[in-house]
């Protein structure tokens, strides 16, 4: 019976939307967090310690809470209204990244300072440029960028509370859909539908497994070999 | 006359590390830098391998005034005494100089080979280079130096920690670089090291030159005083 439902047209749609979906979310979140590490990692200025506290302690921050202020702000009368993000795969992605945000930002500026600051200091003496001495710094500090993709993706693959307000849990056949596992878990949990919900769980665990573990062999070979 | 430093002073704070520092390093030769613990080695070879500037004076580099620009800094590389390591493998280790310069893959892949085979690592390009011995990852910080061809090569205690079998290898490298044509600076509390494999020395004490001259000159007949405490060991290094 549970094989009947994972291996169900609609039940891997909704699986692959929420792994494209999250995905956008982490490698949007990646790309305007990186730098905001870099600059913590890499700089001492007046707030630097106050701008770290804000980060982590934003890791914390409720789905709902955030789903909610997304809401209005995207809701037709909201200040985004006019971007017509609501009830939409992008909203719920640009949702997402602004969650996972802090995890990245607090992993990699962490990853950054734990990097010997000798490495700096060689990449120079081996004829770097400052540009490429701060890219060999943040290649030692892969490991961390790795987690923190690897940890934000899970984060955001797993929460709900954006994926509720700001995508609707819509399914329509043909239609524009926004119902991802989490929401379609809630849905099937409130509906008495337990078997479904379960078999919809495995595969978001399997998938924040799966994931995991690519990620990793994909590190440990770019690192070894030549 | 590959380097010259005419009056340079470095201050840590109000603290004179170096104090009016005058030295030529000729092209080619082995010059190596006695001096006990705090002499100031350390931060000689850092302004000389310009990872630091000094507060006072001026480094001229083959003639010119050195203006620290990318092509000047790209003639001399140092390696440290503590050996830093890229995390990963022993080739990229060795190819990230060579990367940097925008060389080719080809003319890079039988660069590192010929460093590896110098350092006598021919078969190690594939293993982790952090899960080497101190002596073997030495070795490779050397092998990368060399790589890039470097006019002139800055060895801070390179042989520091090493067993003697590990400070033999690196001493006949030290030679071999010279026999290449390169410019080899290197610091050692060790005077029999000095002795062996230097051709000039220079006594470093309390941050300022108490002595310059061949090998010879200095071990058998000091001029100055501190040189001779220095040698006969009433001085801690």
């Amino acid at each position: 019976m549970l094989i009947d439902i994972i291996t169900s047209e609609e039940v891997l749609e909704i699986a692959l939307r929420s792994i494209k979906v999250s995905g956008i979310a982490t490698l949007l979140a990646l790309g305007y967090s990186i730098p905001v590490a870099m600059v913590i990692g890499f700089f001492r200025f007046p707030g630097r310690d106050y701008l770290k506290s804000f980060f982590n302690a934003m890791i914390g921050v409720p789905t709902v809470v955030l789903g909610l202020i997304l809401y209005l702000m995207l809701a037709p009368n909201g200040i985004l209204g006019r971007l017509g993000l609501l009830y939409t795969e992008m909203g719920i992605s640009i949702g997402q990244s602004l969650l996972i945000s802090p995890i990245i930002v607090s992993f990699v500026s962490n990853s950054i300072e734990a990097v010997e600051k000798e490495i700096r200091e060689l990449a120079l003496t081996l004829g770097a440029t400052d540009f490429q001495a701060s890219i060999a710094m943040i290649k030692e500090a892969s490991s961390g960028v790795l987690l923190s993709a690897i940890a934000a993706f899970n984060r955001a693959i797993a929460e709900l509370g954006i994926a509720l307000m700001i995508g609707g849990n819509i399914f329509v056949r043909g239609g524009q859909n926004t119902r991802v596992l989490t929401t379609a878990m809630q849905m099937y949990v409130s509906r008495g539908e337990i078997e479904i919900a379960i078999a919809l769980g495995l595969i978001l665990m399997a998938i924040v497994f799966i994931i995991s573990y690519l990620s990793n062999t994909v590190h440990t070979y770019l690192r070894g070999e030549t | 006359m590959i380097v010259r430093l005419e009056r340079i002073w470095k201050y840590f704070g109000s603290f004179p590390a170096l104090k009016d520092i005058n030295l030529n390093i000729r092209e080619g030769e082995i010059l190596s830098i006695i001096g006990s613990s705090g002499a100031g080695k350390t931060t000689l070879l850092r302004i000389i391998s310009m990872l630091d500037m000094p507060d006072k004076g001026v480094y001229y580099l083959k003639g010119k005034e050195n203006t620290y620009s990318i092509e000047q800094r790209r003639s001399v590389t140092m390696v440290f005494q503590k050996p830093v390591i890229f995390n990963t493998s022993v080739y990229k280790n060795i190819e990230f100089g060579l990367k940097v310069r925008g060389v080719e893959n080809g003319e890079a892949r039988k660069r590192v080979k010929e460093a590896l085979s110098m350092v006598g690592l021919e078969d190690y390009a594939k293993r982790r280079a952090k899960t080497l011995s101190g002596g073997e990852q030495q070795r490779v910080a050397i092998a990368r130096a060399v790589a890039v061809k470097p006019e002139l090569i800055v060895l801070d205690e390179p042989t520091a920690n090493l067993d003697p079998q590990n400070i033999k290898v690196i001493e006949d490298i030290i030679k071999k670089m010279a026999e290449q044509g390169i410019t080899v600076v290197f610091s050692t509390h060790n005077m029999f090291q000095a002795k062996r494999i230097a051709e000039r020395v220079v006594h470093l004490h309390e941050g300022k030159i108490v002595e310059v001259g061949n090998v010879k000159k200095i071990f058998e007949n000091p001029s100055s005083e501190v040189t001779k405490k220095f040698l006969s060991g009433e001085l801690f290094y």
